[in-house]
């Protein structure tokens, strides 16, 4: 069995409002990513994917808080660890974050050259000279031009912008890369340029691991081993990605499924599922299951008591208080 | 298709659109001719940057063309006083890439769906018939009217926004209706609803549509006819199932192969 890199265990964190109201907005969420994998995390907006990336990190600020749980990279503790320590010592080196607008995350008034000085004297102390050939080294790897480095933000593309955002976030080499829709606000030559870099990374041992958040499931098929749906600040599905994707248990599952359109033979006869309503409110969430609003298959029992996470074997796990054999009967019928 | 030239709604021939002059000369549309029928749903896809949308905002009136004429309903196009604009505006409407920024924030959204009843002169009826109204067209888009009543647009998420725009179109009832990328933004499950929101504009009121996307699988699922669109020039053209299915361009084929696929194969190398 190869090195976990990534442990999650029941980690819970809140949102405290200005009203002093506790928004749970990740739930009791445990997962596993080993050396060398790619988790995929999907669900619609709203329901905890990027707040569940910032809680991973380790490092909080308000008005996001910790509350419970624990985080373990390769094996060393990072929740409860001092805000300073993590930020110094984790951030960038153990793991590594792109936010969804990560775009607009380069001031406009630096060269990217500045930024990679930047994040290495922040850790390390180095010469300019030194810095500059290391960047250009990594640049070349992940097929990007030296001349990106001496440019200003507003020179780039936004898909050059997004590509040297993920350079600059795996220049310390990271054990864990977390990927925020990397590519939801380019378009689809862009989006494949990105994906080929990410996996580029996996292949050349930049990274070790990766944790990839979209609502776009080709995009995950095509990019992770594995694949968990978060609902309102819970995981309802845990799967290898074959099964997610055709074989999905957990009817919110199925109705993500439902919605993929890719441009082949076929795809315009079958009808599109989209899912009705929207998402519960997390100030106060229903007591039983968190999707039986919106659930077609819902019986009143549902409502009344809340629904455990059902392990089944083969790292794959669902929270429906159906059976696998009920379910899949169920959808073939639709 | 000559015998279908009776009702075409708009066209143009010779569109073309140029941006500065000298060394920064850019053409972003270049002689471009569209043809729409009554009732289709027509695509538009390109990369960005390849004039999809200057190409809308030629044809919505927003931008004045350089060179070339549109055509509405068989007559050329006049817009040269604002009461004309206004006019033309009632058959034709738009809905944006981005729902945050298309309201205005301090309107309710009462008050934004009363606007449109007011323009299409339902200025004069009573308050209980445009209450109606408004709920007749939240309903068609699966909004609830007494739950957006007294709220304003940013208390709703990106696809409700999305789908008060298309309640919006469904009162003002344009014939025409330029979509530029309305599910860019939104999330994966949203975009199933807008996107049958559309066809059902089309099927229910016979709109005409014109979808705007770099996403050719969404062009796919709508569309009737589909613009392949590189550097301001249509490559291809033709009904969606000849272009998609069997691409002769390479430009065509490329973005084909760049969208993510399920059933097959996705090659990483061409990029």
């Amino acid at each position: 069995m190869s090195k976990v890199m990534l442990e999650v265990n029941e980690l819970t964190t809140k949102y405290i409002t200005r009203f002093q109201e506790n928004i749970y907005a990740v739930d009791h969420v445990s997962l596993k990513v080993e050396e060398g994998k790619s988790l995929g995390i999907a669900g619609e907006s709203g329901c905890g994917k990027s707040t569940l990336a910032l809680s991973l990190m380790g490092y909080y600020f308000p008005p996001l808080h910790y509350t419970s749980g624990e985080i373990i990279i390769d094996g060393q503790k990072i929740s409860g660890m001092d805000p300073d320590k993590v930020r110094k010592s984790v951030l960038g080196q153990e793991i590594a974050y792109i936010p969804q607008a990560a775009m607009n995350a380069l001031n406009p008034t630096q060269k990217v050259i500045h930024f990679i000085e930047d994040v290495i004297r922040e850790h390390e102390p180095a010469t300019k000279r030194e810095i500059y050939e290391r960047a250009k080294e990594l640049f070349e790897t992940v097929g990007l031009p030296e001349s990106t480095l001496q440019k200003y933000p507003v020179e780039l593309s936004g898909g050059m912008k997004q590509r040297t955002v993920i350079a600059i976030a795996v220049l310390l080499s990271p054990k864990v890369l977390i990927a925020d829709e990397p590519t939801s606000a380019l378009d689809v030559t862009s989006q494949k340029k990105v994906i080929k870099m990410i996996k580029q990374l996996m292949e050349y041992g930049l990274i070790d691991s990766l944790i990839f958040i979209t609502h776009e499931l080709p995009l995950l098929y095509n990019v992770t081993d594995d694949i968990m749906v978060m609902y309102a600040g819970q995981i309802v599905e845990k799967a290898a990605t074959e099964e997610a994707v055709f074989d999905p248990l957990h009817p919110y599952a199925k109705g993500l499924m439902g919605s993929i359109i890719v441009p082949e033979e076929g795809v315009r006869e079958h009808e599109l599922t989209a899912i009705p309503g929207v998402p519960p409110n997390l100030k106060d969430p229903p007591s039983g299951c968190r999707f039986a609003a919106r659930c077609q298959y819902v019986q009143p029992r549902c409502k009344t008591r809340s629904v455990a996470l059902r392990e089944v074997g083969g790292g794959r796990a669902y929270r429906c208080i159906f059976s696998e054999e009920v379910l899949r009967e169920a959808y073939k019928d639709a | 298709m000559p015998d279908e030239k009776s009702n075409i709604c708009l066209s143009a021939s010779g569109l073309t659109k140029v941006f500065g002059s000298g060394r920064t000369k850019t053409v972003a549309v270049d002689h471009v001719d569209i043809s729409l029928c009554e009732g289709e749903v027509v695509s538009i896809v390109g990369e960005s940057g390849s004039g999809k949308t200057t190409l809308a905002k030629m044809l919505l009136g927003l931008l004045s063309p350089t060179e070339g004429e549109v055509y509405f309903q068989g007559k050329p196009r006049d817009i040269s006083s604002h009461k004309k604009r206004k006019e033309y505006w009632k058959n034709i409407q738009a809905i944006f890439q981005d729902p945050f920024s298309s309201y205005n924030i301090f309107h309710k959204i009462d008050s934004v769906l009363l606007d449109c009843i007011n323009m299409r002169g339902g200025r004069h009826l009573p308050y209980e018939e445009k209450v109606e109204m408004m709920t007749e067209a939240c309903s068609f888009v699966n909004l609830k009217f007494d739950e957006l009543t007294n709220k304003y647009p940013f208390e709703l998420s990106g696809g409700q926004m999305q789908r008060l725009m298309i309640a919006r179109i469904f009162l003002l009832d344009p014939k025409i209706l330029v979509a530029d990328e309305p599910t860019s933004m939104i999330d994966a499950c949203s975009r199933a609803t807008i996107l049958d929101m559309l066809m059902q504009l089309r099927d229910d009121i016979g709109m005409t549509v014109i979808f705007i996307t770099h996403d050719i699988g969404l062009a796919y699922y709508v569309s009737d006819n589909v613009y392949i669109m590189e550097q301001g020039v249509f490559v291809e053209s033709g009904s969606a199932d000849d272009v998609i299915l069997h691409p002769k361009e390479p430009y065509t084929q490329r973005l084909i192969s760049d969208v993510p696929k399920i059933y097959e194969e996705w090659d990483l190398s061409t990029v």
